[in-house]
């Protein structure tokens, strides 16, 4: 029994708040990788795109639900997420004609587009807060729980709870068809496949007649498809907050290094290990470990390795080890 | 146009902005924005060793700012007896246990390249540190929680504190250099970035080192206080001469007092820099950014210099933090966010010019400025944009509510555009 319990609130307070927020990170490293890919630089504007993206969905969710719009136990921001894709291709089209296709005619360095997203990163942080402003905003409605803890308690006898949110379980659902959906494209279509071919040779890729304005136009729409996708997931998932996204530049790049940047299995696999290290670092065990433990070795501190605060130390740390003992990442990704 | 009329025609400019401001929006503004602009320009000066002369990416600039701040407090505010008694010798018995088990991973991994043996001695050391440490610190925040909870410092005078500042900076740049440097130019921003991030998450977490989010105020100060100054009758009678009243002479004195002092170190740093950049190790310095791998065939030790590069930098950075947190007066951890302290630096750096250390403090002076000046005159701007919208409508409402906002828009903006149509900036290198 004691050992049921363990694993319930393992799952409850681990296990399953990791598989979300690994399935967020995994969506925007995603993006990340894809930028790296095919444009070669690492973009910075990344966390501001996402909150640039999420800020349209949250308002076309407002306006749905001024409506009487709402999609039943289902979030309305579901509803919005076209809507909140379309602004955010809109908006990267415009700074990719405006801004980078420039710097792409110059053949600049990478360092140069690295900078260029900095104003970028300016520009959408600007935007985003002079429309929206700099509070948190909520925006979930719907079911809160599919599992409440109460009335799992209840169903099954045991000590713990089992909480699973609607947002968690739509957020791995989400995911998982986005990937499947990703990936599909990059392996089965033209277009995909051409975007492949430029991205692991890019003059032979030019020789074969792919024509690089289209991949770079496709790549964009895609990276906008993920961002808002991931940007909604979090914000519906913890709270929609700008500085909060831009903060996540830090584990989203970390997921895309660790996996390997460049390769899109690896961001997905960074993702989930970034995730899960997060939370297992800065998870007070003292919970599970009073189940497993026999009653004269229970611990009696928190068994919290690190405060919450420290989580961004902790991304940092798994991406200095897997940099110095594996630089180009758990997936081979390239390095330019 | 010669480089060197350019370079005064620039400042001239900056000047006049700067006297500008004092003329049409009094001299209380032009000196706020003056002494910042000071500090800025250092700030840049630093930023510029590492990338316009290095070409080292580093956007971890606001951690060493922080630890310039951090500095001030450990140096210069009067020890808490009551604590150090607490929990002092346990606390600094943890920390020199934690750098301990440190050098001891680092050693074990670097002898036997021993994956189980190095992962043993960072747990174990880990066990023990927190062992040591977690009574102590509750000891040190449980003395008067309100008022102090936190060990104080060593009571030195604060300029002591801004050299203690460039130390910190240093030793943590020392530390980040020898992870960080060999990585490629975009995986050293991020790391630069996450270490700025942790160094916050320190400052705000560690309650009994800078009392946390709980801010520490009433710093010690270099010049004297503005309430002595208009009780002193001698001081009150010169201003009266002057045609000042007490109370503005004061806060003007203060402000001169600062600027002069902080103009004293720009211009030390300045030179010293201006040195260096054009002595045999500045040309050396040039020739490894413009090309590594020659560099390295003409025996130069490229890690070594990157390393020396990046630790100055950042110790000019420090110094400037230190400086910046001794004119707050305050430190306040939360206070420090990345766009103001890290990229708005590299946005000065940028336009100014990188490379050239006069364009790095150019772009402070200029950028700052704006900074400043796009807060203070956006209302009265997007009040005359929405001037023919009616006084009850929402989206005027909303726009002048949001016009704060306008500066990172701006600033944005200007980068861009220095980018494209300048990328050499304001006043390119030689």
């Amino acid at each position: 029994m004691d050992f049921l319990n363990a694993i319930v609130a393992l799952s409850n307070f681990v296990l399953i708040p990791a598989m979300a927020y690994g399935s967020q990170l995994a969506l925007g490293a995603l993006g990340v990788t894809l930028i790296y890919g095919i444009l070669r630089f690492s973009n910075f504007a990344h966390g501001d795109t996402m909150a640039f993206g999420t800020m349209v969905v949250i308002l076309f969710t407002w306006l749905f639900q001024s409506w009487g719009i709402n999609l039943g136990p289902l979030p309305t921001a579901l509803l919005a997420i076209p809507f909140g894709i379309a602004g955010t291709a809109a908006l990267v089209l415009i700074t990719d004609r405006g801004i980078y296709r420039f710097y792409r005619g110059q053949k600049a360095k990478p360092v140069v587009f690295v900078i260029v997203s900095i104003g970028v990163m300016f520009i959408y942080n600007g935007l985003t807060r002079f429309i929206l402003g700099a509070d948190d905003q909520r925006f979930a409605d719907g079911e809160r729980f599919i599992i409440n803890a109460r009335e799992f308690k209840e169903m099954t006898g045991l000590d713990e709870g089992l909480g699973i949110k609607t947002t968690q379980g739509l957020t791995v659902v989400t995911a998982v068809i986005v990937v499947a959906l990703l990936f599909w494209f990059l392996n089965r279509t033209r277009t995909g496949k051409s975007m492949r071919a430029y991205s692991d040779n890019e003059d032979l890729a030019l020789l074969s007649g792919i024509n690089p304005e289209r991949v770079v136009m496709v790549t964009w729409l895609i990276v906008a498809a993920l961002i808002t996708v991931a940007g909604t997931l979090y914000g519906l998932d913890k709270s929609y907050k700008p500085f909060t996204y831009f903060q996540l530049l830090l584990p989203i790049f970390a997921s895309a290094i660790v996996g390997g940047l460049g390769s899109p299995l690896g961001a997905i696999a960074g993702g989930f290990v970034i995730a899960f290290s997060e939370v297992a670092i800065t998870y007070a065990w003292k919970k599970v470990l009073v189940y497993l433990m026999p009653e004269a070795l229970e611990p009696s501190g928190l068994v919290q390795l690190m405060a919450t605060e420290y989580k961004f130390a902790v991304s940092f740390m798994i991406l200095v080890v897997v940099l110095l003992f594996k630089p180009t990442g758990l997936f081979k990704g390239k390095s330019v | 146009m010669s480089p060197s009329i350019r370079t005064l025609t620039l400042f001239a400019l900056v000047a006049l902005l700067i006297i500008g401001t004092g003329v049409i929006q009094g001299w209380d503004l032009a000196l706020v924005i003056l002494n910042m602009g000071l500090v800025s320009a250092i700030m840049s000066l630093g930023v510029n060793l590492q990338w316009g002369i290095a070409g080292l990416f580093n956007v971890g600039v606001m951690g060493f700012v922080a630890l310039g701040g951090m500095a001030v407090v450990l140096a210069s505010v009067d020890p808490v007896g009551e604590a150090w008694a607490a929990g002092g010798a346990r606390a600094i018995l943890a920390l020199v246990l934690g750098a301990a088990t440190i050098v001891a991973t680092v050693l074990a991994w670097k002898k036997t390249r021993n994956r189980w043996l190095t992962a043993a001695i960072l747990i174990a050391g880990f066990v023990i540190y927190r062992m040591v440490r977690d009574p102590g610190v509750d000891a040190i925040e449980a003395v008067n929680p309100a008022g102090t909870g936190f060990l104080g410092g060593l009571g030195l005078p604060v300029v002591i504190g801004w050299m203690v500042g460039g130390l910190l900076a240093a030793g943590a740049a020392w530390i980040i250099g020898k992870t960080a440097l060999g990585l490629r130019s975009d995986y050293l921003a991020i790391a630069t970035l996450g270490i700025s991030e942790i160094i916050i998450a320190i400052m705000k977490n560690e309650e009994w080192l800078t009392r946390g989010v709980k801010n520490v105020t009433g710093l010690p100060r270099p010049m004297p206080d503005a309430i002595d100054l208009q009780n002193d009758p001698g001081f009150v009678e010169r201003a009266a001469n002057l045609g000042f009243d007490p109370t503005a002479a004061s806060t003007l004195y203060i402000k001169i007092g600062y600027g002069l002092m902080f103009a004293a170190v720009l211009i030390i740093l300045l030179v010293l820099a201006q040195l260096a950049l054009n002595s045999p190790w500045g040309r050396m310095m040039r020739a490894i950014r413009d090309n590594e791998t020659s560099a390295r065939a003409m025996g130069k030790d490229v890690t070594f210099r990157h390393l020396q590069v990046f630790i100055l930098g950042s110790a000019i950075c420090g110094i400037a933090g230190a400086m910046m947190t001794t004119l707050d007066g305050q430190l306040i951890p939360t206070s420090y966010q990345p766009l103001r302290y890290t990229f708005l630096i590299w946005v000065m750096v940028i336009v100014g010019g990188s490379g050239n250390n006069l364009g790095a403090v150019l772009g402070g002076f200029l950028i700052w400025f704006l900074w400043v000046q796009v807060e203070v005159l956006g209302p009265g701007f997007m009040t005359w944009v929405t001037g023919a919208l009616p006084d009850d409508s929402g989206l005027k409402e909303h726009l002048l509510d949001s016009v704060q906002h306008m500066r990172l828009l701006t600033m944005g903006v200007i980068l861009l555009l220095v980018l494209r149509f300048s990328p050499r900036g304001l006043l390119p290198e030689r």
